[in-house]
């Protein structure tokens, strides 16, 4: 074989390397992370990621942004998943506790169809905002790793708390909204 | 007359696929659809899966080739709804490309290298042997005799 052939098959098999980590590297840097939930799990707060979501009932976007300066417990949550189902009437009636007190509640609707969404908003007379998130966006960014799972932002926009599985009790979220409320 | 056979068998052959694909597209069946969607929640395949999500899924998928809906249709609702990582194979647009074209380069380069190696092998063998020098017309003659015993 040839210096010239040689060198240029060397060459071709290091560009391909090198396209190949450069994939890898690429995937790894914008592929999920868990900051969120590893930073709580140091006890650090950690800012929010961003979101910008469509409602559930069509009136048009939410964005985590607008509600910058008010406490807001993110609700992760699906249609199909038992125990969303069991903790939403909790949810709701919180909602009705603290409204009016600087504080936000948003449902995110994770990996659903729309109208098993749209139902089951309905069916548990939900009246805060719910946002749809079908491809699961925001979930890998939070960490999330089931559902349901509420964070805590407070009205600096950083998370200061988590409850993964289901909110059991009133008490348990009350004093979730009050770190939340007292962080900032 | 053996190439016009090969032709029809070829064109019968071709013609046999485009129709199954048609007949799929037009008319699929959800244990296809089934094997080509992932559920978005396990990451296995809607067949393998028996997770709340993909059983609605399946309910939907069966919902819809009732309506009759084609193929293309159904998935397209889906991805509506999930995203691309529905699908189980990637989509043959923008960086997606990537994963279709990058086994078939992997494959051209082995080619190269292994018609590369097998040239550089033969060309130095070719030069390093000595060549073969002639028989003894004698022996050559002894050989043919003893060859002729075994015809």
């Amino acid at each position: 074989m040839s210096s010239g052939v040689r060198r240029a098959g060397q060459t071709l098999a290091v560009g391909v390397v090198v396209a190949l980590l450069g994939l890898l590297t690429w995937k790894v840097a914008k592929g999920d992370d868990n900051a969120v939930s590893g930073s709580l799990a140091e006890g650090k707060a950690v800012a929010a990621p961003a979101f910008t979501l469509a409602k559930l009932d069509g009136s048009g976007e939410l964005a985590l942004e607008s509600l910058r300066g008010k406490a807001v417990v993110l609700n992760f949550w699906a249609s199909w998943c038992g125990p969303c189902k069991d903790e939403t009437p909790l949810l709701q009636k919180g909602w009705e506790r603290w409204r009016g007190q600087n504080v936000a509640f948003v449902g995110i609707d994770v990996k659903d169809f729309r109208g098993d969404a749209r139902a089951f908003v309905r069916r548990f007379g939900v009246t805060y905002p719910n946002v749809y998130d079908g491809k699961g966006s925001t979930v890998g960014r939070y960490g999330v790793t089931g559902f349901p799972e509420t964070y805590f932002v407070d009205a600096r926009g950083r998370v200061v708390y988590r409850i993964a599985g289901p909110v059991e009790k009133a008490s348990e979220l009350d004093e979730a909204i009050e770190r939340a409320l007292r962080a900032a | 007359m053996k190439r016009v056979v090969l032709l029809a068998a070829l064109a019968l052959a071709a013609t046999a696929l485009v129709t199954s694909a048609l007949a799929s597209e037009q008319k699929p069946t959800a244990s296809e659809l089934e094997s080509e969607l992932v559920c978005p929640v396990c990451d296995s395949t809607l067949d393998t899966s028996n997770a709340e999500i993909a059983r609605r899924m399946k309910s939907f998928i069966r919902v819809r080739i009732a309506a009759g809906d084609t193929k293309s249709e159904i998935t397209a609702k889906l991805v509506d709804q999930f995203g691309p990582r529905v699908l189980a194979v990637p989509p043959r647009k923008g960086f997606d490309w990537l994963a279709w074209l990058l086994p078939l380069v992997g494959i051209a380069l082995a080619a190269l290298a292994v018609g590369a190696v097998a040239r550089g092998w033969s060309r130095s063998r070719a030069v390093g042997e000595p060549p073969a020098e002639p028989l003894d017309p004698a022996a050559e003659r002894q050989l043919d005799a003893e060859l002729a015993r075994y015809e």
